[in-house]
Protein backbone atom coordinates (compact mmCIF):
# COMPACT_ATOMS: atom_id res chain seq x y z
CA UNK A 1 0.00 0.00 0.00
CA UNK A 2 1.18 3.36 -0.59
CA UNK A 3 1.13 6.01 1.49
CA UNK A 4 -1.35 8.18 -1.36
CA UNK A 5 -3.24 4.66 -1.28
CA UNK A 6 -3.56 4.78 2.69
CA UNK A 7 -4.86 8.85 2.43
CA UNK A 8 -7.46 7.91 0.27
CA UNK A 9 -8.68 5.19 2.90
CA UNK A 10 -8.28 7.75 5.78
CA UNK A 11 -10.31 10.48 3.76
CA UNK A 12 -13.03 7.98 3.00
CA UNK A 13 -13.48 7.52 6.54
CA UNK A 14 -15.76 10.37 8.65
CA UNK A 15 -16.35 8.48 11.61
CA UNK A 16 -14.67 10.91 14.51
CA UNK A 17 -14.03 9.44 18.05
CA UNK A 18 -15.72 11.25 20.88
CA UNK A 19 -14.19 14.29 22.31
CA UNK A 20 -12.09 13.70 25.08
CA UNK A 21 -13.45 16.45 26.96
CA UNK A 22 -17.41 15.26 26.80
CA UNK A 23 -14.96 11.69 27.98
CA UNK A 24 -13.99 13.34 30.52
CA UNK A 25 -16.95 15.12 31.65
CA UNK A 26 -19.22 11.55 31.51
CA UNK A 27 -16.70 9.56 33.17
CA UNK A 28 -16.30 12.66 36.28
CA UNK A 29 -20.03 12.34 36.50
CA UNK A 30 -19.95 8.40 36.95
CA UNK A 31 -17.17 8.29 38.92
CA UNK A 32 -18.87 10.38 41.42
CA UNK A 33 -22.43 8.57 41.48
CA UNK A 34 -20.23 5.42 42.63
CA UNK A 35 -17.92 6.90 44.83
CA UNK A 36 -21.08 8.69 46.31
CA UNK A 37 -22.85 5.12 46.72
CA UNK A 38 -19.85 3.30 47.91
CA UNK A 39 -19.54 6.19 50.53
CA UNK A 40 -23.53 6.19 51.50
CA UNK A 41 -23.72 2.44 51.16
CA UNK A 42 -20.70 1.38 54.06
CA UNK A 43 -19.25 4.48 56.17
CA UNK A 44 -22.16 7.14 55.28
CA UNK A 45 -21.55 10.63 56.88
CA UNK A 46 -20.50 11.67 60.02
CA UNK A 47 -23.55 12.17 62.28
CA UNK A 48 -22.52 15.78 63.30
CA UNK A 49 -21.80 16.89 59.51
CA UNK A 50 -23.96 19.49 60.42
CA UNK A 51 -22.75 20.89 63.64
CA UNK A 52 -19.13 20.78 62.32
CA UNK A 53 -19.75 22.45 59.03
CA UNK A 54 -19.47 25.79 61.30
CA UNK A 55 -16.31 24.49 62.68
CA UNK A 56 -12.83 25.62 60.34
CA UNK A 57 -11.31 22.82 60.27
CA UNK A 58 -13.45 20.19 58.94
CA UNK A 59 -15.29 22.48 55.96
CA UNK A 60 -11.31 23.46 55.14
CA UNK A 61 -10.51 19.71 54.34
CA UNK A 62 -13.05 19.97 51.43
CA UNK A 63 -11.14 23.55 50.32
CA UNK A 64 -8.18 21.40 50.10
CA UNK A 65 -9.84 18.09 48.57
CA UNK A 66 -11.26 20.17 45.72
CA UNK A 67 -8.96 22.10 45.02
CA UNK A 68 -6.40 19.17 44.06
CA UNK A 69 -9.43 17.42 42.59
CA UNK A 70 -9.68 20.42 40.35
CA UNK A 71 -5.82 21.02 39.67
CA UNK A 72 -5.56 17.01 38.70
CA UNK A 73 -8.41 17.51 36.58
CA UNK A 74 -6.91 20.20 34.52
CA UNK A 75 -3.34 18.04 34.43
CA UNK A 76 -5.00 14.96 33.36
CA UNK A 77 -6.92 16.66 30.74
CA UNK A 78 -3.66 18.19 29.30
CA UNK A 79 -2.22 14.52 29.24
CA UNK A 80 -4.89 13.50 27.39
CA UNK A 81 -4.29 15.61 24.58
CA UNK A 82 -1.07 15.26 22.05
CA UNK A 83 0.62 18.81 23.20
CA UNK A 84 -1.31 19.70 25.56
CA UNK A 85 0.39 22.43 27.82
CA UNK A 86 1.60 19.47 30.78
CA UNK A 87 3.62 22.13 32.68
CA UNK A 88 1.24 24.70 33.04
CA UNK A 89 -1.61 22.00 34.75
CA UNK A 90 1.66 20.33 37.16
CA UNK A 91 2.41 24.41 38.27
CA UNK A 92 -1.83 24.42 39.23
CA UNK A 93 -0.79 21.44 41.41
CA UNK A 94 1.05 24.17 43.72
CA UNK A 95 -2.83 25.69 44.54
CA UNK A 96 -3.75 22.74 46.68
CA UNK A 97 -0.20 21.95 47.82
CA UNK A 98 -0.04 25.62 49.21
CA UNK A 99 -3.10 25.14 50.97
CA UNK A 100 -2.33 22.43 53.01
CA UNK A 101 1.17 24.26 53.31
CA UNK A 102 -0.08 26.80 54.99
CA UNK A 103 -3.10 24.94 57.12
CA UNK A 104 0.09 23.03 58.74
CA UNK A 105 1.46 25.75 59.79
CA UNK A 106 -1.32 27.76 61.30
CA UNK A 107 -1.91 23.97 62.83
CA UNK A 108 1.22 24.15 64.07
CA UNK A 109 1.18 27.52 65.73
CA UNK A 110 -2.42 27.35 67.40
CA UNK A 111 -1.67 23.70 68.78
CA UNK A 112 0.18 23.84 71.91
CA UNK A 113 3.67 20.70 70.55
CA UNK A 114 1.53 18.36 73.11
CA UNK A 115 -1.33 17.61 71.01
CA UNK A 116 0.38 17.18 67.92
CA UNK A 117 1.51 13.59 68.13
CA UNK A 118 -2.34 12.92 68.86
CA UNK A 119 -3.68 15.28 65.96
CA UNK A 120 -1.49 13.24 63.86
CA UNK A 121 -2.36 10.07 64.75
CA UNK A 122 -6.18 11.08 65.15
CA UNK A 123 -8.53 8.41 65.47
CA UNK A 124 -8.80 5.99 62.45
CA UNK A 125 -5.65 6.51 60.49
CA UNK A 126 -6.28 2.97 58.96
CA UNK A 127 -10.05 3.40 57.63
CA UNK A 128 -8.53 6.45 55.66
CA UNK A 129 -5.73 4.42 54.39
CA UNK A 130 -8.31 2.03 52.92
CA UNK A 131 -11.57 3.82 52.49
CA UNK A 132 -9.75 6.25 49.94
CA UNK A 133 -8.21 3.82 47.64
CA UNK A 134 -11.73 1.66 47.84
CA UNK A 135 -14.02 4.08 46.78
CA UNK A 136 -11.51 5.31 44.59
CA UNK A 137 -11.61 2.27 42.45
CA UNK A 138 -15.24 3.32 40.62
CA UNK A 139 -13.69 6.79 39.30
CA UNK A 140 -10.12 5.09 38.53
CA UNK A 141 -11.75 2.78 36.33
CA UNK A 142 -14.09 5.47 34.81
CA UNK A 143 -11.24 8.13 34.29
CA UNK A 144 -8.86 5.35 32.35
CA UNK A 145 -11.95 4.35 29.73
CA UNK A 146 -12.48 8.06 29.43
CA UNK A 147 -8.31 8.11 28.91
CA UNK A 148 -8.79 5.57 25.65
CA UNK A 149 -10.36 8.12 24.05
CA UNK A 150 -7.59 11.04 24.06
CA UNK A 151 -4.06 10.17 22.78
CA UNK A 152 -2.00 10.58 26.13
CA UNK A 153 1.48 10.21 25.28
CA UNK A 154 3.29 9.93 28.04
CA UNK A 155 0.53 6.25 29.28
CA UNK A 156 2.41 6.28 32.63
CA UNK A 157 1.79 9.78 33.50
CA UNK A 158 -2.01 10.07 32.08
CA UNK A 159 -2.19 6.90 34.44
CA UNK A 160 -1.19 9.04 37.29
CA UNK A 161 -3.04 11.93 36.67
CA UNK A 162 -6.39 9.43 36.19
CA UNK A 163 -5.47 7.91 39.64
CA UNK A 164 -4.72 11.45 41.15
CA UNK A 165 -8.23 12.39 39.74
CA UNK A 166 -9.52 9.49 41.02
CA UNK A 167 -8.39 9.70 44.60
CA UNK A 168 -8.94 13.09 45.04
CA UNK A 169 -12.60 13.04 44.01
CA UNK A 170 -12.53 9.39 46.67
CA UNK A 171 -10.91 12.03 49.45
CA UNK A 172 -13.87 14.49 49.09
CA UNK A 173 -15.93 11.96 49.92
CA UNK A 174 -14.48 10.43 52.29
CA UNK A 175 -13.88 13.95 54.33
CA UNK A 176 -17.86 13.61 55.22
CA UNK A 177 -17.26 10.78 57.00
CA UNK A 178 -14.15 11.10 58.74
CA UNK A 179 -13.98 13.05 61.96
CA UNK A 180 -10.31 13.69 61.86
CA UNK A 181 -9.71 17.27 60.35
CA UNK A 182 -6.10 18.24 61.65
CA UNK A 183 -4.48 19.78 59.15
CA UNK A 184 -1.69 17.31 60.11
CA UNK A 185 -3.62 14.41 59.76
CA UNK A 186 -4.82 15.25 56.30
CA UNK A 187 -1.34 15.96 55.41
CA UNK A 188 0.09 12.50 56.61
CA UNK A 189 -2.90 9.77 55.92
CA UNK A 190 -5.17 11.22 52.91
CA UNK A 191 -1.41 12.26 51.47
CA UNK A 192 -0.38 8.08 51.60
CA UNK A 193 -3.49 7.15 50.65
CA UNK A 194 -3.68 9.18 47.67
CA UNK A 195 0.00 8.62 46.43
CA UNK A 196 -1.02 4.86 46.66
CA UNK A 197 -4.06 5.30 44.22
CA UNK A 198 -1.84 7.54 42.13
CA UNK A 199 1.20 4.91 42.03
CA UNK A 200 -1.46 2.37 41.07
CA UNK A 201 -3.09 4.58 38.51
CA UNK A 202 0.51 4.62 37.04
CA UNK A 203 1.10 1.50 36.85
CA UNK A 204 -2.18 0.69 35.07
CA UNK A 205 -1.68 3.71 32.36
CA UNK A 206 1.76 2.45 31.68
CA UNK A 207 0.35 -0.70 30.37
CA UNK A 208 -3.33 0.03 29.51
CA UNK A 209 -3.18 3.82 27.71
CA UNK A 210 -0.50 2.81 25.08
CA UNK A 211 -2.11 3.74 21.70
CA UNK B 1 6.94 29.60 2.96
CA UNK B 2 6.39 30.58 6.75
CA UNK B 3 5.60 27.73 8.95
CA UNK B 4 3.23 30.12 11.07
CA UNK B 5 0.92 30.06 7.85
CA UNK B 6 1.93 26.93 7.03
CA UNK B 7 0.36 25.74 10.50
CA UNK B 8 -2.69 28.14 9.69
CA UNK B 9 -3.64 26.36 6.55
CA UNK B 10 -3.03 23.16 8.16
CA UNK B 11 -5.73 24.16 11.44
CA UNK B 12 -8.32 25.63 9.12
CA UNK B 13 -8.21 22.01 6.64
CA UNK B 14 -8.46 19.95 9.93
CA UNK B 15 -11.85 22.44 11.21
CA UNK B 16 -13.07 21.80 7.95
CA UNK B 17 -12.39 18.03 8.06
CA UNK B 18 -13.90 17.85 11.23
CA UNK B 19 -16.86 19.58 9.61
CA UNK B 20 -16.70 16.92 7.02
CA UNK B 21 -14.89 18.09 3.90
CA UNK B 22 -13.03 15.16 2.42
CA UNK B 23 -11.25 17.07 -0.40
CA UNK B 24 -10.02 19.36 2.46
CA UNK B 25 -9.09 16.66 4.40
CA UNK B 26 -7.25 14.63 1.82
CA UNK B 27 -5.12 17.88 1.23
CA UNK B 28 -4.04 18.15 4.73
CA UNK B 29 -3.03 14.76 5.01
CA UNK B 30 -1.33 14.85 1.91
CA UNK B 31 0.46 18.02 3.02
CA UNK B 32 1.32 16.40 6.27
CA UNK B 33 2.86 12.55 4.63
CA UNK B 34 6.14 14.84 2.98
CA UNK B 35 6.56 16.72 6.33
CA UNK B 36 6.25 13.39 8.65
CA UNK B 37 8.83 11.79 5.98
CA UNK B 38 11.47 14.30 6.44
CA UNK B 39 11.16 14.26 9.89
CA UNK B 40 10.69 10.28 10.11
CA UNK B 41 13.99 10.04 7.65
CA UNK B 42 16.36 12.73 9.60
CA UNK B 43 15.73 10.86 12.63
CA UNK B 44 16.25 7.35 11.12
CA UNK B 45 19.33 8.37 9.54
CA UNK B 46 20.96 9.87 13.02
CA UNK B 47 19.83 6.87 14.91
CA UNK B 48 21.63 4.77 12.22
CA UNK B 49 18.68 2.76 11.41
CA UNK B 50 17.78 1.55 8.01
CA UNK B 51 15.79 4.82 6.15
CA UNK B 52 14.21 2.95 4.35
CA UNK B 53 11.51 1.71 7.46
CA UNK B 54 10.45 5.31 7.17
CA UNK B 55 7.65 4.91 4.99
CA UNK B 56 6.05 2.39 7.64
CA UNK B 57 6.21 4.99 10.36
CA UNK B 58 4.71 7.52 7.66
CA UNK B 59 1.64 5.75 7.04
CA UNK B 60 1.36 4.48 10.87
CA UNK B 61 1.97 7.96 11.83
CA UNK B 62 -0.80 9.00 9.24
CA UNK B 63 -3.01 6.37 11.11
CA UNK B 64 -2.18 7.48 14.65
CA UNK B 65 -3.51 11.67 13.20
CA UNK B 66 -6.19 10.09 11.85
CA UNK B 67 -7.82 7.71 14.79
CA UNK B 68 -7.10 10.79 16.87
CA UNK B 69 -7.75 13.62 15.37
CA UNK B 70 -11.04 13.67 17.76
CA UNK B 71 -8.20 15.07 20.47
CA UNK B 72 -7.29 18.46 18.74
CA UNK B 73 -9.27 21.52 19.34
CA UNK B 74 -9.97 24.15 16.62
CA UNK B 75 -8.05 26.81 19.70
CA UNK B 76 -5.07 24.25 19.71
CA UNK B 77 -2.24 25.03 17.31
CA UNK B 78 -2.42 22.22 15.20
CA UNK B 79 1.65 22.33 14.56
CA UNK B 80 2.55 20.85 18.54
CA UNK B 81 -0.42 18.68 18.49
CA UNK B 82 0.87 16.89 14.89
CA UNK B 83 4.69 16.99 16.09
CA UNK B 84 3.75 15.05 19.70
CA UNK B 85 2.04 12.33 17.75
CA UNK B 86 4.95 11.97 15.43
CA UNK B 87 7.43 11.94 18.42
CA UNK B 88 5.34 9.45 19.83
CA UNK B 89 5.07 7.21 17.04
CA UNK B 90 8.62 7.28 15.93
CA UNK B 91 9.93 6.59 19.64
CA UNK B 92 7.49 3.50 19.59
CA UNK B 93 8.59 2.32 16.54
CA UNK B 94 12.00 2.64 17.22
CA UNK B 95 11.85 0.86 20.23
CA UNK B 96 9.79 -1.95 18.68
CA UNK B 97 13.02 -2.11 16.46
CA UNK B 98 15.14 -2.77 20.01
CA UNK B 99 16.33 0.59 19.89
CA UNK B 100 17.05 2.96 22.78
CA UNK B 101 16.56 6.46 21.51
CA UNK B 102 15.60 10.23 22.49
CA UNK B 103 13.70 11.73 19.80
CA UNK B 104 13.57 15.69 20.27
CA UNK B 105 11.26 17.20 17.98
CA UNK B 106 9.66 20.08 19.83
CA UNK B 107 8.18 21.22 16.49
CA UNK B 108 8.86 20.91 12.61
CA UNK B 109 10.80 23.93 12.19
CA UNK B 110 13.59 22.29 10.85
CA UNK B 111 11.95 19.67 9.18
CA UNK B 112 10.51 21.48 5.92
CA UNK B 113 10.42 18.76 3.09
CA UNK B 114 13.17 18.82 1.07
CA UNK B 115 12.99 17.38 -2.49
CA UNK B 116 14.76 14.09 -1.77
CA UNK B 117 12.40 13.33 1.08
CA UNK B 118 9.51 14.24 -1.30
CA UNK B 119 9.56 10.63 -3.02
CA UNK B 120 8.27 7.53 -0.97
CA UNK B 121 10.53 5.58 -0.69
CA UNK B 122 9.98 2.15 -1.89
CA UNK B 123 12.25 -0.09 0.15
CA UNK B 124 9.71 -0.56 3.23
CA UNK B 125 6.49 -1.21 1.06
CA UNK B 126 6.49 -4.78 0.66
CA UNK B 127 5.70 -5.20 4.52
CA UNK B 128 2.68 -2.65 4.36
CA UNK B 129 1.63 -4.81 1.85
CA UNK B 130 1.38 -7.97 3.99
CA UNK B 131 -0.20 -5.26 6.87
CA UNK B 132 -3.32 -4.76 4.51
CA UNK B 133 -3.21 -8.31 3.45
CA UNK B 134 -3.84 -9.91 6.87
CA UNK B 135 -6.67 -7.62 7.36
CA UNK B 136 -9.38 -10.47 7.71
CA UNK B 137 -12.26 -10.84 6.33
CA UNK B 138 -15.14 -8.31 4.99
CA UNK B 139 -13.06 -5.41 6.69
CA UNK B 140 -9.63 -6.43 5.01
CA UNK B 141 -11.75 -6.46 1.60
CA UNK B 142 -13.12 -2.71 2.03
CA UNK B 143 -10.45 -1.26 2.86
CA UNK B 144 -8.22 -3.04 0.48
CA UNK B 145 -10.55 -1.72 -2.39
CA UNK B 146 -10.70 1.58 -1.07
CA UNK B 147 -7.35 2.19 -0.85
CA UNK B 148 -5.27 -0.19 -3.36
CA UNK B 149 -7.81 -0.06 -5.78
CA UNK B 150 -9.06 3.87 -5.35
CA UNK B 151 -12.63 2.91 -4.91
CA UNK B 152 -15.31 4.92 -3.57
CA UNK B 153 -17.39 4.04 -0.52
CA UNK B 154 -20.89 3.55 -2.71
CA UNK B 155 -18.75 1.77 -5.32
CA UNK B 156 -17.73 -0.42 -2.75
CA UNK B 157 -21.47 -0.46 -1.49
CA UNK B 158 -23.15 -2.31 -4.42
CA UNK B 159 -20.09 -4.25 -5.05
CA UNK B 160 -20.54 -6.35 -1.62
CA UNK B 161 -24.20 -5.75 -1.50
CA UNK B 162 -23.69 -3.81 1.68
CA UNK B 163 -25.48 -0.41 3.07
CA UNK B 164 -22.90 3.25 2.54
CA UNK B 165 -23.14 3.42 6.38
CA UNK B 166 -22.25 -0.48 6.55
CA UNK B 167 -19.34 0.40 4.70
CA UNK B 168 -18.39 3.46 6.53
CA UNK B 169 -18.50 1.42 9.67
CA UNK B 170 -16.40 -1.65 8.13
CA UNK B 171 -13.82 0.76 6.44
CA UNK B 172 -13.62 2.66 10.21
CA UNK B 173 -13.02 -0.89 12.09
CA UNK B 174 -10.57 -2.00 9.67
CA UNK B 175 -8.50 1.15 9.94
CA UNK B 176 -8.47 0.84 13.24
CA UNK B 177 -7.16 -3.19 13.13
CA UNK B 178 -4.76 -1.92 10.55
CA UNK B 179 -3.27 0.56 13.23
CA UNK B 180 -3.48 -2.56 15.76
CA UNK B 181 -1.30 -4.75 13.70
CA UNK B 182 1.16 -1.87 13.22
CA UNK B 183 1.27 -1.65 17.01
CA UNK B 184 1.30 -5.24 17.73
CA UNK B 185 5.02 -4.89 15.64
CA UNK B 186 4.91 -7.91 13.40
CA UNK B 187 6.11 -5.15 10.82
Amino acid sequence: MRTEELIHALAADRTVAIRPGRAFVLALAAGAVIAATVLLSTLGIRPDFLVVIHTIRFPYKFVVTIALFAASVRLAFALARPGGDVAAAVRTLGIPALLIGVALVVELVVLPEADWGRRLVGSNARLCLMAIPVIAVGPLAALLLAFRSGAPTSPMRAGASAGLVASALAATFYAAHCTDDSPLFIAAWYSLAIAFVTVVGAVIGSRALRW
Amino acid sequence: MALAGRERVWAEWMTAALAGDEAAYHRLLAALAPVLRANARRTLSQMGAPVGDAEDIVQETLLAIHLHRNTWRQTDPIGPWVAAIARYKLIDSLRRRGRRTEVAIDDFADALPDDSADQEEDLGRRQVVQLVDRLQGRQGAIVRAISLEGAGIRDVAAKFGMSEGAVRVALHRGLKSLAQLYRSGDA
